[in-house]
């Protein structure tokens, strides 16, 4: 990794040379140093993903006149992360195109925002409340706002949609989120870095394992920890699973925005029987509790990764039989293509990761250009076969998810064969690598490959093995804005399939 | 088309009968829960209906899907009347999940109001039931219990199962028929 420091005036000069060198911005980190150099950092992580190379880019942003040049005018992706700063930190960006409110709602008049990431602030501190009323614009005659959620008709997460339409189709969507931010960084505060972690888990219910690892990878580079090999195995066979069980369980659920019952209750079976066996192999039906700091916080017995090689082959027998009649239906497949387009200059211009930026032909996989642990395994990699897609429409993010399923069942069964011939766990030592104390303020990122595309965990740390800063850019957080642009020219009734096909999460991007 | 058909009548049937969903939960055999449902099936009007709206106001999903996991053929719910609506209009049931965010607060409150008497509401999840790992922050109120909506059942667990779940529904409907006050009653941890 490079790191490059600059002034705050020029550090969006310095990021539009590298984004123009095809370096994709990864995350941003806003970072309160006063106590320590006496200003703000800002930190904008860039990583290319032909190569693997990143660079993370830093500034300093005086205390007395929190101003820095912004970067989103140059680079679209910097948006939410700038305005994000702006919130809980207070730093304005210069020159930046929609300085509004985007984590905290309502209208925090002038002063009424304590800025709850500064370190002064105490973490209950308490902000006005959030009273709204519907107001719609005037809109020209045949043109309608819908207004859609927070509290949506299904059992899923806030957020508020506006749907702009002429007759049924979209000419454009406003989309709100942040309903469910928690303050989950700020909680993070101050606790030692096991109890971080298991906050780290709970940013998000259905990518727990993968936030976990990302979170103890960072600690782990922070005190250059290796962890053991078995521990390493496990990591990775906990990650695909958690992969398998969201793929197929996803498929089910694109179904339904279609109403294709057959479909969903068919996968719903499996996906049950597969977090069935989590909570057999882990003890959670959503793989949490199972990282450590160090390594992992439980053995897979061979007995038990040879019962997880069967559960796996099993259900992906089954999926193939419901991903064989779902491709042959001609309704099904009707409803799927050119449904829902993202184009690739979107997935380049926002920063788009993961199997959303797969099906649109933009290879981004954190276990190849970022691989950690087991995945920098050479067998891993020869057998990491990561399927692109060029559509970008539902169908190719369907396919996606599919192909990319035998992708994490050869690496589960890859990582069961090698539970089985490594020498059995003998005590704590071959789980967890006992940690040092770090020093304090020093700060590294841990990137995963989540079911959703790459997380990335920034923590810093504090004095006595403490947390500083934590900092979770999940993938949703990335994909967020280019939902809104593949809606425009569906019909409104499509909006839900399409918004299934990419399949976020709102709570570990509102955080 | 021949596939979905050949499909649908050689999948054998998935779902799991109460009393083996509720082994691993229940504490007393036989289930009190289960005898009195079985008793009370055609007595009022919330036994085989039940109708659910959702909540979420700060959940971390995995509360979300335990309760989309109900509906699915293994555990049914549908079978015994209880549903999910679209609309709090339509619901006898509020169901909460998450520690009720600053930016979720009012839209808890409307749509309370908007849910027609008789109506309870059901907490599940650590944060809802104020026991989450997070509390209080800034940006949260850490607990459903004292947003000055009255909670009937709670169902704590990070996320509690869908079993666990089912049973909270199940012991709703039995206080809502035994005519319980869905105003100032005592809440009822599962």
């Amino acid at each position: 990794m490079t790191l490059m420091t600059c002034g705050p005036q020029a550090i969006s000069t310095l990021c539009q040379s590298y984004a123009s060198q095809g370096f994709r911005l990864q995350t941003m980190m806003a970072t309160d140093e006063r106590r320590i150099h006496g200003h703000y950092v800002l930190r904008y992580a860039f990583v290319h993903d032909a190569t693997g190379h990143s660079v993370v880019l830093e500034t300093a942003v005086p205390h007395d006149s929190p101003h820095y040049t912004a970067v989103t005018p140059a680079l679209p992706a910097a948006n939410w992360y700038e305005r994000e700063a702006l919130d809980l930190l207070g730093l304005f960006p210069d020159g930046h195109p929609e300085p509004f409110p985007l984590m905290l709602h309502g209208d925090l008049a002038a002063n009424a925002n304590p800025y709850p990431l500064r370190k002064e602030v105490d973490r209950a501190v308490s902000l006005p409340s959030v009273s709204r009323s519907l107001s719609v614009e005037a809109v020209p005659d045949g043109e309608f706002e819908v207004p859609v959620g927070p509290i949506h008709a299904g059992v899923i997460e806030p957020g508020h949609f506006r749907f702009h339409v002429r007759g049924e189709d979209v000419q454009s969507l406003d989309v709100t989120l942040f309903y469910t931010h928690r303050g989950l960084e700020k909680g993070a505060e101050g606790l030692t870095f096991a109890e971080g972690l298991a906050v780290a888990e709970q940013t998000c219910g259905v990518c727990s394992a993968s936030h976990g690892a990302a979170f103890a990878q960072a600690v782990e580079a922070i005190c250059d920890a290796h962890i053991p090999e078995r521990a390493m195995w496990i990591r990775l066979l906990v990650l695909e699973l958690e992969r398998l069980y969201n793929h197929i369980g996803d498929v089910g659920n694109i179904c339904a925005g279609i109403g294709f019952s057959f479909g969903v209750m068919q996968a719903g079976i499996l996906k049950e029987k597969l977090q069935r066996h989590n909570a057999r192999l882990t003890g959670h039906r959503f793989l949490r509790n199972m990282m450590a700091i160090g390594g992992v916080a439980r053995d897979v017995p061979s007995d038990l990764a040879a019962h997880t090689g069967h559960v796996v082959q099993e259900t992906m027998s089954a999926f193939s039989g419901l991903v064989n009649v779902l491709l042959s239906n001609e309704i099904v497949c009707d409803r799927f293509r050119q449904t829902g387009i993202l184009a690739l200059d979107v997935v380049r211009q926002y920063g788009v990761v993961g199997p959303a930026a797969r099906a649109s032909g933009y290879l981004a996989d954190a276990r190849l250009t970022q691989p950690s642990g087991a995945y920098s395994d050479k067998e891993v990699q020869t057998l990491l076969h990561v399927p692109t897609f060029p559509d970008g429409d539902v169908m190719a993010r369907v396919l996606q998810r599919i192909e990319e399923s035998s992708v994490s069942a050869t690496l589960i069964g890859l990582a069961v064969a090698k539970l089985r011939s490594l020498p059995k766990a003998d005590g704590d030592s071959s789980l967890v690598t006992p940690m040092v104390t770090p020093a304090p303020y020093e700060w590294a990122l841990g990137v995963t490959e989540s079911p959703r595309g790459e997380n990335v965990h920034f923590v810093m740390t504090g004095p006595n093995g403490t947390i500083d800063r934590l900092r979770i850019r999940s993938a949703s957080y990335a994909n967020w804005p280019a939902v809104a642009k593949a809606v425009p020219g569906n019909i409104i009734a499509d909006f839900p399939l399409i918004n299934k096909s990419f399949e976020l999460c709102y709570a570990c991007c509102d955080r | 088309m021949w596939s979905l058909i050949r499909q649908r009548l050689t999948t054998p049937i998935a779902t799991e009968p109460l009393e083996e969903l509720f082994s691993h939960v229940a504490t007393e055999e036989p289930d009190p829960l289960l005898v009195q449902w079985k008793q009370n099936i055609r007595r009022g009007p919330f036994y085989g209906s039940l109708h659910i709206r959702h909540v979420d106001t700060g959940s971390c999903n995995a509360c979300e899907w335990e309760l989309t996991a109900l509906l699915n053929p293994i555990y049914d719910a549908q079978r015994l009347g209880i549903d999910f609506v679209a609309s709090p209009r339509h619901a006898d049931v509020l169901v909460v999940t998450g520690g009720v965010t600053r930016n979720l607060a009012q839209a808890l409150e409307l749509t309370y109001e908007a849910t027609p008497a008789p109506k309870a509401v059901l907490a599940i999840g650590a944060c809802a039931c104020g026991t989450g790992l997070l509390g209080q922050t800034y940006a949260q109120r850490g607990t459903a219990l004292d947003s000055g909506i009255p909670i009937l059942v709670t169902v704590a667990g990070c996320p509690p199962s869908p079993p666990e779940i089912l049973r909270g529904l199940l012991n709703i409907m039995t206080i809502l028929n035994g005519g319980a006050a869905t105003h100032g009653h005592a809440t009822t941890a599962i």
